[in-house]
């Protein structure tokens, strides 16, 4: 039974259960999770390996199914909201297709989704320009670097305008001067587009420097240990990093986390 | 493409024996070269006993020049010598008239038109089964076991059988033949189509879910153009089969021509120039039709961007 949203309110989850039966006995990934995400924030979801973070995100997608408790996205479930294309989803990898351009990658979806070619091709252009990637067009996926297949996943995501986007790891095979300088754009495309984000990270500068909310989560069962909003103003240079604020968020993070891990 | 210049490549040497070193022709003239050693050698052996039957005969005496020259000019030898089959080969192919039934080109292109006909044939129909297989769970189950089973049995065994039956219904000719090639050549094509419409992964199945796209998209946009490389690797095999196929289809029919018959009479006579020159050219054939398709295959890949 689906509890009545909030006008705002994009995600909710109620007591949000998920056990996986494998041969070693049953894998508690999720455990009466209780959370709520309202339009325009950008939430980060924070913890160890193996609590949950990115099964919690592949919930909401309708990827994985839930044992226990109630969620949804936009007041629907999530198998209606993936069914009228409510979000878009940025994978750990760029995942695109190595056959197609890059501009054929973004319009895969459009693709899909029955848009004309006119239509295509402006929309292309838009998310392209957003990404930064006007004029490689034409170019293959082993023709551009990591950082830049990464931003033409996300322009793939951004190309049929869903208003929630889910994004898992998506910087995490990444070095780390290319990742400050996405971490940097994203925030600027955030702010464009004033779309909600639901990121999943296991860097704690990368969850504070981005968000708006942090979600700490702990393994064994994957649970929600802390949710933490975040009091950083909405303009943020990349030299915020080195604000006491900054850093009092962060030493909560970590608290967070390290609490998780107690019980071990 | 634009040249590149090949390291150590010209050093101390003109130009073109660095090139002609670094490229496939020396090795493969180096083996070439090896086989004709060895097949010179086992003529000589093969054909020394009746060699020296017919010295016994005669009278007087015989050097060794005697000797290997008439190991290597014998007109049924057990093994005839290379330049003998490059003789016959020369006088079969170029020297008839290719509407000749003495022309080995005519032989061939019979051949070959039921080795193309079951090639095709064979590919429709081992990518339609493929495209079963993976859609379909039950289908899975049950063809994959009898699609193997099919092919432990010996065609040697099955082929006179289809060609008589399909006979008695008044099928002869071209049709038999193209359904036992169909028969060898749909397997290579099944197995390696349903491993590449498998083939995409995991994140990639999960990308056409988000954006909920139907069975139908998800094979035209993912499975299919990722089992390409696949359809040409299997292609390959089976055009090969194929030939076998044909040629094997075309032993019972001896009188209706082809290289199968050509390898029957062949062997009916003791025509043994006759059956080395035939297989040679089966052999060129196989050769040429997997070039073909290399060639193809490679057109068809760089323009879906696969890296150079």
């Amino acid at each position: 039974m689906l509890m009545k949203p909030i006008s705002d309110t994009v995600i909710s989850a109620n007591r949000l259960g998920l056990t996986f039966e494998t041969n070693d006995g049953p894998v508690h990934a999720l455990s009466e999770v209780d959370l709520d995400i309202r339009k325009g924030e950008f939430v980060s979801f924070i913890g160890p390996s193996g609590c949950g973070k990115t099964t919690f995100l592949r919930v909401i997608a309708d990827l994985e199914q839930p044992t226990a408790g109630t969620i949804s996205v936009n007041g629907m479930t999530p198998e209606e909201a993936r069914r009228s294309r409510a979000y878009g989803y940025v994978f750990q990898a760029a995942a695109l297709y190595p056959w197609r351009t890059i501009e054929r990658n973004v319009a895969l979806p459009l693709e899909i989704m029955g848009h004309s070619r006119d239509e295509r091709k402006a929309r292309v252009a838009r998310t392209l320009d957003l990404v930064n990637l006007t004029g490689f067009e034409k170019k293959y996926p082993w023709q551009l670097s990591g950082g830049m297949q990464q931003r033409a996943s996300i322009a793939r995501a951004l190309a049929f305008d869903a208003d929630l986007l889910l994004m898992d790891e998506p910087f995490g095979a990444l070095d780390e001067i290319v990742r400050d300088h996405l971490n940097e754009q994203l925030l600027q495309l955030w702010a464009r587009t004033n779309k909600t984000i639901c990121f999943v990270t296991h860097s704690i500068p990368e969850a504070v420097y981005l968000s708006t909310k942090i979600v700490v989560m702990s393994p064994r069962p994957g649970r929600v240990t802390d949710v933490i909003e975040s009091t950083l103003p909405a303009e943020r240079p990349l030299d915020i990093r080195e604000t006491p604020e900054f850093l009092a968020i962060a030493a909560r993070v970590r608290e967070g986390l390290r609490t998780g891990h107690s019980y071990e | 493409m634009t040249a590149i210049a090949v390291p150590g490549g010209g050093v101390g040497r003109s130009g073109f024996w660095a090139r002609i070193s670094q490229g496939t022709a020396v090795p493969v003239l180096i083996v070439v070269l090896a086989i004709l050693a060895v097949w010179y050698l086992a003529a000589v052996w093969l054909n020394a006993a009746w060699q020296l039957q017919i010295f016994s005969r005669g009278e007087g005496g015989w050097t060794w020049i005697d000797f290997l020259a008439g190991t290597m000019s014998q007109d049924r030898p057990l093994l005839p010598a290379p330049h003998q089959v490059a003789v016959e080969l020369w006088n079969s192919v170029v020297g008839q008239n290719v509407t000749s039934r003495r022309s080995l080109v005519y032989h061939a292109w019979i051949t070959l038109s039921a080795t193309l006909l079951g090639f095709l044939m064979g590919t429709a129909l081992g990518i339609l089964l493929a495209v079963l297989i993976v859609h379909n769970r039950a289908m899975d189950r049950s063809l994959m076991p009898w699609i193997i089973a099919s092919q432990t049995i010996p065609i040697l065994a099955i082929a006179p059988m289809v060609v008589v039956v399909l006979a008695s219904i008044g099928m002869t000719g071209l049709v038999p033949k193209a359904l036992i090639s169909t028969y060898l050549s749909f397997f290579p094509v099944v197995v390696g189509m349903v491993k590449g419409f498998r083939s995409p992964d995991t994140i990639q199945l999960d990308l056409m879910r988000t954006y909920n796209a139907s069975q139908n998209q998800t094979f035209w946009k993912l499975r299919f153009p990722s089992a390409l490389p696949y359809l040409f690797t299997s292609m390959k095999v089976g055009v090969a089969a194929s030939l076998v196929g044909a040629i094997v289809g075309e032993l019972p029919t001896g009188a209706a021509g082809g290289l199968g018959s050509r390898l029957l009479a062949g062997s009916y006579y003791g025509q043994t120039v006759q059956i080395w020159s035939a297989l040679l050219m089966a052999a060129a054939l196989s050769a040429t039709l997997i070039l073909v398709i290399g060639i193809l295959q490679r057109i068809v890949l760089a323009r879906t961007g696969v890296r150079p």
